[in-house]
């Protein structure tokens, strides 16, 4: 049932000697949402322009419902855009910056009124058609901006940081209005961010990038759970580092600052005395308290950070090595106080073993 | 921003004036006037050596021979040489505001937008710079170098291409000779005032067009254009003024051959040509009428136009 | 989207024609007066001209008359207006505005009218009162310039702050204006007195209008009677201007700034 919508393979872009782009492949389906998150200088937005037609590709193909796209110019390729900046043309009210792409494409003053209308009606903004830019709020203008962008029926949406330009209260709400309207009119949408929380909240997929390259290209829950690559599981969520030295590799025992646990898996290259880095999320961790799991730590409590519904504490485990942990908040039981003697308990199928 | 900031330091130097009794405050309260005193000099300059002046040239068109009050003046104005002269100074002004403002928005479009290296656009606005003040003397001498009689581009068609532009009718010492000149000045300035409003075409607003399937042209035409007419409006209002005032270049280059309104003032002014000063100073008000309103009009259509793009 | 370059570079082309080649004209033109050979002729004739050399160091008199005079009139003004009373701001560029209006040659009239020998101030019955007349119709002409050049610069080294800072260590305000504030704004104030000197050296209708024996009117005299001398003085004069922004160009360099606040 699910239909490939848009196809890159290899793609490349160089700029003046600097390449931006090393060869990238992907594949999106019909009705995805997309991101492309990273860092910036990742290509993220560069890959987002080649699709756009901004830039050319220095080499590679984009193909969309299996036609090469490459030599049609921005104006012919039915794409509608968002950008970080809104870009809402300051001369025209709403109406006519909603309608402009179907004043363009042909569609007589009666059906672009009712289209215009209908659209405003979908980004929630109904009777301000006569509004101009200036007299909008960011946030609103970015409504604008999407409506414009889908009011011609494009066949596919590329949103470039979009959100980055807003306050943060709009940007989580705007971000879910997005995704909304992006279900109900079923178009396939690339969405460009650097911000790992907006890409895990509302994407199908996610494509993360780094220096040109993609690392990791999945769901939210594969990218966040099962990162294939250090980079991933840094840049996705928060990360704990813990450095042990492996005890003895055929049992598969470490020492963590003098203390001892079993992993499920070393890499393969580790031998006894080697020094390795075990990695895992701060929720898979957490107090004992009577409820042990594979691996028990002894440390001294560093730092409580109370935020509300969680609380994240930092513990030592010995000189230089500390661990974060994430518990939910509980009204009947307060948060261990500075200083204190914990211990630390998680499972060993928590570890993340991972590549370069 | 500084009128936070500065208003912090009078409002904190209010405090021994305002201990004397409560009083509504006021368009000069909080200001010592011990502060007066710096600005005093400025203020007193501008009032003796600007304004009033001015004024004084503004009533003397309402007073007689005799002294009396009389509109006659300004009646007289409407005497066919006199005429003669406001409509040729019109002409002349509107030909090189429309000229200066069409080639100078093109070249400006070009050096901004047009893609060429960055070097030219650095060199254009430094060279407008200086060529936007070249009225005068000079420039009549250059372009009479130039296009005049023996001048080296009258020279060079000549005898290189065989076309002698005299015999074909052209002439450095008529109106369109001095329009051109005065374009040397106009296009410059309109370069200078246009590049930032070109600066503010941001570029995605093309890319958001091109996306929503517009050529160049359909992006120009529905949205650079309307976008730049208003400051082209005011700006073609500002070089008609700037034209309209100008008299050195034309009294170097046509001389009186050209009725030119400053020209007919200038003439007065020398020689009371005209056998009645309360005549000059009614040519001088219609002269601040002309370039006072089109100033407003620059002023009001930039404002307004700023106003749009925040 | 090649097309755009193409006539970008044509523009450009038939742009930079216009404007250079008056110059270049101007040039040969000066350097023909002899028949078959260029020389210098021409130059020489001029700049050996007793008139020119009056004349010239008339206008560069006035000239430097004229930015004093400016200076001490803008640059208190510009002071008190940034720091103590900022609701005199519009006014005051009002009255800069005035300059731009007011074509010179009304200006020249309406003095002629006003301070000649029926006037309490009869400036235009003696010639030194015709000069004092001539210089202060100059910083009129001046006036916008120099103003928005001492105001930028006070802008740039943030003058309230300098102000705060030389007040706490015990300076009154004339000690602070002349050894705080005018040695750091010399760099602007120079810029504004190169334009002031362009504007001065080549200027005619005032001073001609009132009988004074400038440079500008030297110029209109040669070019009414000689036909190559011109062409070499109007070089001349180019070459001064070129000169004066040059010179600010220059200085724009090193101009200083302090980091922080910006308005």
């Amino acid at each position: 049932m699910t239909k490939e919508f848009l196809r890159i393979e290899n793609l490349v872009k160089t700029f003046n000697g600097n390449t931006v782009v090393k060869g990238v492949d992907l594949s999106f389906n019909q009705g995805e949402f997309i991101t492309l998150l990273g860092p910036s200088g990742c290509g993220k937005t560069t890959i987002l322009r080649m699709v756009a037609g901004f830039e050319r590709p220095t080499s590679g193909t984009i193909l969309v419902e299996g036609k090469d796209i490459s030599p049609l110019p921005p104006n012919q390729r039915k794409v509608g855009m968002v950008f970080q900046a809104y870009a809402l043309f300051p001369n025209m009210n709403v109406e006519d910056n909603v309608g402009f792409g179907l004043k363009i494409a042909g569609v007589g003053n009666e059906e672009t009124r009712a289209r215009d209308e209908e659209t405003l009606k979908l980004i929630d903004l109904p009777g301000y058609g006569k509004r101009f830019p200036f007299e909008m709020s960011g946030g609103q203008q970015q409504r604008v901006a999407l409506a414009r962008a889908v009011a011609p029926k494009p066949r596919m949406l590329l949103l470039d940081e979009p959100l980055s330009a807003l306050d943060a209260k709009i940007r989580v709400s705007l971000r879910q209005e997005i995704r909304a309207i992006q279900r109900e009119l079923g178009i396939t949408t690339m969405f460009v961010t650097h911000d790992q929380e907006e890409a895990l909240s509302i994407s199908d997929r996610i494509v993360v990038m780094s220096a040109g390259r993609v690392e990791q290209f999945g769901t939210p829950f594969e990218v966040y759970n099962k990162p294939t690559t250090k980079f991933v599981a840094g840049f996705v969520g928060t990360l704990n580092t813990l450095t042990a030295k492996v005890a003895d590799a055929a049992t598969k025992t470490v020492t963590i600052d003098g203390q001892r646990a079993t992993v499920p898996a070393l890499p393969t290259s580790a031998k006894t005395g080697d020094v390795v880095n075990l990695t895992m999320r701060p929720e898979a961790v957490s107090l004992a308290n009577g409820h042990a799991r594979d691996i028990v730590l002894e440390g001294t409590v560093a730092e409580v950070n109370f935020l509300g519904s969680v609380i994240r504490l930092k513990v030592n485990l010995g000189a230089g090595t500390a661990i974060e942990l994430d518990t939910f908040n509980d009204q009947r039981m307060p948060p261990p106080l500075h200083d204190e003697k914990v211990q630390v308990t998680l499972s060993g199928s928590d570890i993340l073993v991972l590549g370069d | 921003m500084s009128s936070n900031t500065d208003t912090l330091v009078s409002n904190s130097a209010a405090p021994a004036s305002a201990g004397a009794a409560p009083s509504r405050p006021h368009f000069l309260s909080g200001v010592r006037w011990g502060d007066y005193l710096g600005v005093a000099p400025f203020l007193v300059f501008a009032a003796l050596f600007l304004i009033v002046p001015t004024l004084y040239l503004v009533v003397g068109a309402f007073v007689a021979k005799d002294g009396s009050f009389t509109l006659q003046n300004i009646v007289d104005l409407g005497t066919p040489q006199i005429v003669s002269s406001f409509w040729i100074s019109i002409r002349i002004s509107a030909a090189s505001a429309v000229l200066g403002s069409v080639f100078g928005l093109l070249i400006a479009l070009a050096i901004i937008r047009g893609k060429l290296p960055p070097a030219i656009r650095s060199t254009v606005m430094t060279f407008s710079g200086v060529a936007s003040n070249f009225a005068g003397i000079p420039l009549a001498f250059a372009f009479l170098s130039t296009l005049g009689r023996l001048g080296l581009v009258t020279v060079i068609l000549k005898t290189v291409f065989g076309f002698d532009m005299y015999r074909a009718g052209f002439n450095i010492l008529s109106f369109w000779g001095l329009t051109l000149t005065y374009c040397y000045f106009q296009i410059p300035l309109m370069i200078l005032i246009i590049a930032p409003a070109i600066d503010g075409l941001k570029k995605e607003w093309n890319e958001a067009a091109a996306t929503l399937g517009a050529s160049p042209w359909q992006f120009w035409r529905y949205i650079g254009m309307p976008i730049l007419w208003p400051n082209l409006l005011g700006t073609i209002s500002l070089l008609f003024a700037n034209a309209f005032g100008a008299i050195a270049t034309a009294y170097a280059l046509t001389g009186s051959s050209l009725n030119i309104v400053p020209i007919v003032l200038y003439a007065q002014i020398r020689g009371d040509v005209l056998n009645n000063p309360g005549l000059g100073a009614a040519l001088a008000l219609g002269m601040i009428v002309i370039t006072a309103v089109t100033n407003v009009i620059y002023l009001v259509i930039r404002t307004r136009a700023e106003r749009w793009l925040k | 989207m090649k097309h755009a370059k193409l006539w970008s570079w044509i523009i450009f082309g038939l742009g930079a024609a216009y404007f250079l080649v008056p110059l270049l004209a101007t040039v040969q033109f000066s350097l023909s007066i002899r028949r078959d050979t260029l020389s210098l002729d021409a130059y020489t004739n001029v700049l050996q001209a007793p008139a020119f050399q009056n004349t010239f160091g008339y206008s560069l008199i006035v000239g430097i008359a004229t930015i004093i005079v400016g200076l001490l009139i803008v640059v208190p003004a510009a002071y008190f207006v940034r720091l103590r009373a900022p609701q005199l701001r519009p006014i005051i560029e009002f009255v800069t505005l005035l300059p731009l209006i007011i074509p010179p040659i009304i200006l020249v009239f309406g003095y002629i009218r006003m301070y000649n020998s029926s006037s309490p101030l009869p400036l235009t019955n003696s010639v030194v009162g015709t000069n004092i007349l001539l210089t202060l119709a100059y910083v009129a002409l001046a006036l916008p310039y120099m103003y928005r050049a001492v105001d930028t610069g006070l802008r740039t080294i943030d003058v309230q702050t300098l102000t705060e800072a030389a007040n706490i260590l015990g300076a009154n305000t004339l000690t602070i204006l002349m050894r705080v504030i005018f040695p750091n704004i010399i760099v602007a104030v120079l810029s504004g007195a190169f334009l002031t000197l362009a504007i001065v050296i080549g200027e005619f209708t005032i001073a001609s209008l009132l009988n004074r024996p400038a440079f500008g009117v030297y110029m209109q005299n040669v070019g009414a009677n000689r036909a190559y001398e011109p062409a070499a003085l109007a070089v001349i004069s180019f070459v001064i201007t070129w000169g004066a922004m040059g010179m600010i160009q220059l200085l724009a360099r090193f101009a200083p700034r302090t980091a922080a606040r910006t308005d």
